[in-house]
């Protein structure tokens, strides 16, 4: 139980342990200051750290209690802990086959996940510009898009099977097609929206088509396209898993299906907190590119 | 002969059936290096004017023409200064204006040339000092001093100015218009400018063109102000040719030409 309670913690507290760290890299310009700004900055941690930890632990003593019951269906974090151990301390192993460590099944989705999602932000953006930039081209293929959005990501992928043969193109085209249409959307209005202000400038500038889309399109459109890009590795971290299983081969998906087919829940607990912590950080690396490219991008 | 001419410029505005005319019949002569203001009530057409002088709205009928061309688009040639600056917030200061000068100096300037021209059209404003500000950091009226900068990077034939100064408080105002007459003094710009302030028109024109209200706005009266340059704004307050002026426009714009919203509520 200590076990995983310290990783929980470990992992909501990332941001906060690297500001820690930073102060106290820097050189000490005076005694005292120093000694009281790492204090400040220690209180403040601690203001933004002991909630969560407080909750965590509480979760999971609840859960103890729960679980830990003659008759539970489901096994209590102790056992969890115990029973994965060997997944835990050692991600690296490979036997051949499925039978590989947490970071193969991790990097093996995170590969499909980087293909797909790479390949629904070139077309999606493009298609985008052009949806945003063209009234006859909204016209012809927003009602397209918006039917073709609403169809689950899982509903693709029997089609996807018959026109590739094969598993692997297959998932990276769920991906692509689930995490295209906020892109596409996105990129679009924030295309529509440029303001007509800038539009004059470069008209009076003679900016030829080139020279508009990357130094007013792209930049003036930003902000939108990066909601677009957000929501998209959202969606394509969500699809990944629910396609996986049903491919199966390494993956974190079949990993989980292959679990529970040979009733390991411990194993699939602990896959699924490795689910949820890449999600959390596949969005959050997403924002942090989004902040530093938009930056003085946003009201003026 | 004249250096700037709008000639019998019509324009109305088509929504479905209806046609709305919004100008008829303006001409107006500009020589080079004439500051002239086009003042007239909110909704006159006084913007639409300016932006068929730039190229940006298409006339229905007649032509701009200059140094005896016509000029149907944008160009750098009309350089414009928007009421609300128009800076691309994502460049700093200094690539606002250097984005300008690429553009308009890319076959003549050498890449150090640029960035001479650059800072000199900064410096020119006094915003030198804030080049690696983006537009966001700094206050209204730098913005719209780096916009002036940016429009007389271009070297435009004509500047046209959009009521440059409507945005800003009195202080910032009265600042910036000091700014400008002590640039148009030194560079004699050919100048347009759309304003509707009355003092601001006195105080920085050669000549006014005071239009009538809409619909079918046209050109009710022209006046020429010879007050000598350089004009100081404390000096001319109790100047008789100063205050004849302004009480022409005020004249005009209220006893003649009252604002539609005020005619109603008599």
């Amino acid at each position: 139980m200590n076990m995983a309670l310290k990783k929980s913690a470990i992992a909501g507290g990332v941001p906060i342990n690297g500001a820690g760290a930073t102060v106290l890299a820097m050189p000490a310009p005076k005694g005292p200051p120093l000694a009281a700004r790492i204090a400040s900055h220690a209180s403040a941690a601690a203001a933004r750290l002991i909630p969560p930890i407080i909750v965590i632990a509480m979760t999971l003593m609840v859960w103890e209690l729960l679980c830990n019951k003659q008759g539970a269906t489901l096994p209590p974090p102790s056992q969890v802990v115990s029973e994965t151990w060997e997944l835990i301390v050692d991600p690296f192993y490979d036997r051949g086959g499925i039978d590989k460590g947490l970071f193969w099944h991790l990097s093996a989705s995170l590969q499909r996940v980087a293909l797909g999602y790479a390949l629904a932000a070139a077309v999606g953006i493009a298609l985008g510009t052009l949806v945003g930039q063209s009234t006859w081209a909204m016209r012809g293929l927003d009602p397209i898009f918006q039917v073709l959005r609403t169809v689950p990501p899982l509903a693709w992928l029997p089609l996807s099977l018959a026109a590739f043969r094969d598993g692997q193109p297959a998932a990276i085209f769920v991906i692509f097609i689930t995490a295209i249409w906020p892109i596409i959307i996105n990129t679009a209005v924030g295309i529509r929206n440029i303001p007509q202000d800038y539009r004059n400038v470069a008209a009076i500038l003679r900016l030829n088509h080139v020279e508009f889309f990357f130094k007013v399109m792209v930049p003036a459109a930003a902000p939108y396209i990066f909601t677009g890009l957000r929501i998209g590795i959202g969606l394509s971290w969500l699809a990944i898993v629910a396609a996986e299983m049903l491919i199966g081969g390494v993956g974190i998906g079949f990993f989980i299906w292959d679990a529970w087919n040979s009733s390991r829940i411990s194993e699939i607990i602990l896959a699924l907190v490795y689910v949820g912590i890449i999600g959390f950080v596949l969005d959050r690396v997403v924002a942090l590119i989004a902040s530093v490219v938009t930056r003085g991008t946003a009201a003026n | 002969m004249s250096y700037l001419k709008i000639d019998h410029i019509n324009k109305s505005f088509k929504r479905g059936s209806a046609t709305t005319d919004v100008l008829s019949g303006i001409t107006v002569t500009i020589d080079q290096g004439e500051y002239v203001s086009i003042i007239g009530h909110s909704g006159c057409g006084k913007s639409t004017l300016l932006n068929i002088v730039a190229g940006l709205t298409p006339a229905s009928n007649g032509a701009v023409l200059l140094e005896n061309k016509e000029v149907n688009e944008p160009g750098p040639d009309r350089a414009v200064v928007f009421q609300n600056h128009s800076l691309l917030p994502w460049l700093t200061v200094y690539d606002n204006v250097r984005l300008a000068v690429d553009k308009v100096f890319s076959g003549s300037k050498s890449r150090s040339e640029r960035d001479a021209w650059t800072m000199h059209n900064l410096e020119l404003v006094q915003m030198a000092h804030a080049k690696d500000k983006r537009p966001m950091e700094i206050s209204g009226g730098m913005k719209q001093r780096v916009g002036i900068a940016r429009a007389l990077a271009m070297q435009p034939k004509v500047l046209l100015l959009d009521e440059p100064f409507g945005a800003l408080d009195a202080l910032t105002r009265a600042h910036l218009q000091d700014s400008v007459m002590a640039i148009h003094q030194h560079l004699r710009n050919t100048v347009l400018m759309i304003t509707h302030d009355v003092d601001e028109a006195v105080l920085l024109s050669d000549r006014i063109v005071m239009m009538t209200n809409g619909p079918a706005s046209t050109i009710g009266d022209v006046l020429d102000v010879a007050l000598p340059r350089p004009r100081k704004r404390l000096e001319l307050v109790d100047n008789p040719e100063y205050i004849q002026a302004r009480a022409a426009v005020l004249e005009f714009l209220y006893a003649r030409h009252k604002a539609p919203a005020l005619q109603a509520a008599e």
